[in-house]
C-alpha cells in the first residue's frame, strides 16, 4: 500500500492490505516484453528486406519501414487490437515505434468527441508531444555541439 | 547458396534479440519504478540521442538493423544523426537537421492517426 498517510496506519493493517495486492510477475512481464518487442523488430527487419529488394536504400529505406510500422500501429489502434496486446505485452508494445503511433492515434480517437480542433488535433500530441519537444531540443544541442567540434 | 539463408536468419535473430532486449530493459524500469509510458518513451528517446551523440548507437544499428531502429531509441538516433549530418553543412543545417530526419515518422503518425480517428470510434477502455 502506498499513500501520503501511510505512517498513520498500523503496520499489521498495511501488511493485511498489501496481501490483497496482485503480485507483480517480474519474470513473466519481462519475458512477454522481450517476445513482443522482438517480434515487432523482426517485422521491421522483414520489411527492410522486402523494400531493399524493391530498390530502396539509405534514408528512404529506413523512413519507409518506419512509415509502414506506424501505419500498422495506427490501424491496430483503430481496430481496438493494440490496447488488447498492450495489456499483456507491457513495454513490448510501448517502446517500439508502433507504440509511438498508438500514443498519437489513441487520444486522437478518444477526444474526437470534443471537437476537431481543441479535441482531436490538440490532444493528439498529449503523449507524443513531449517526445518531439525533448527530441528536437536534445537533437539540436547535439547538432550545435558537433558544429563547434 | 545455403549460407546465404543462414545469414538472413541470423540477421532476423539479431533484430529479435536486440529489439526484445531494449523492450525488456524498459519493462524492468517500469516494474521497479512508477514511471508512466510517456516518461519511459521520453527517457528511451533521449538515451538514443545521447548514445548517438557519443557515436555509440551507430554500432548497435550496424549490428542489429531494425532491432535498434524500431524501438523509440532509434527515433532519438535518427534525430541526433540528422543534426550531426546537418551540422556538417553549417548552422542552419544543425538547426533543421534533427526534425528533418524525423519528419517521415511525425508526418506518418499525424496523417494515419487523423484518418483512423475519422474512420473508427474509440472503444471503451473497460473490456
Amino acid at each position: 500500500m502506498t499513500g501520503k498517510n501511510r505512517e498513520n496506519y498500523n503496520a499489521n493493517y498495511i501488511a493485511y492490505v498489501n496481501s490483497f495486492d496482485p503480485p507483480t510477475h517480474h519474470l513473466k512481464n519481462c519475458l512477454r516484453a522481450f517476445l513482443v518487442g522482438g517480434f515487432v523488430c523482426t517485422i521491421g527487419q522483414f520489411l527492410r528486406y522486402i523494400l531493399e529488394a524493391a530498390g530502396l536504400y539509405g534514408d528512404e529505406l529506413a523512413g519507409t519501414v518506419s512509415v509502414i510500422l506506424i501505419f500498422l500501429g495506427c490501424l491496430l489502434t483503430g481496430l481496438g487490437v493494440y490496447d488488447r496486446i498492450g495489456r499483456n505485452a507491457g513495454a513490448g508494445s510501448i517502446v517500439p515505434i508502433t507504440g509511438f503511433a498508438n500514443s498519437v492515434c489513441s487520444p486522437a480517437m478518444e477526444f474526437k468527441t470534443e471537437g476537431l480542433v481543441y479535441g482531436m488535433a490538440a490532444k493528439m500530441f498529449i503523449v507524443a508531444g513531449p517526445i518531439i519537444v525533448y527530441g528536437v531540443l536534445a537533437g539540436t544541442i547535439v547538432g550545435i555541439i558537433y558544429l563547434f567540434l | 547458396m545455403f549460407s546465404q539463408y543462414w545469414d538472413i536468419l541470423f540477421t532476423f535473430a539479431k533484430a529479435f534479440a536486440v529489439g526484445g532486449l531494449i523492450c525488456m530493459i524498459a519493462q524492468i524500469v517500469i516494474n521497479f519504478t512508477d514511471l508512466t509510458s510517456g516518461k519511459i518513451l521520453v527517457i528511451f528517446m533521449l538515451a538514443g540521442v545521447v548514445l548517438q551523440g557519443l557515436g555509440l548507437y551507430q554500432y548497435l544499428v550496424d549490428f542489429a538493423g531494425a532491432g535498434a531502429t524500431v524501438p523509440i531509441s532509434g527515433f532519438g538516433y535518427l534525430l541526433a544523426n540528422g543534426a550531426i549530418r546537418g551540422a556538417q553543412k553549417g548552422l542552419f543545417g544543425a538547426f533543421t537537421g534533427a526534425l528533418s530526419a524525423a519528419s517521415a515518422g511525425v508526418s506518418a503518425a499525424v496523417i494515419f492517426s487523423f484518418i483512423m480517428a475519422m474512420i473508427f470510434k474509440a472503444k471503451s477502455k473497460k473490456n
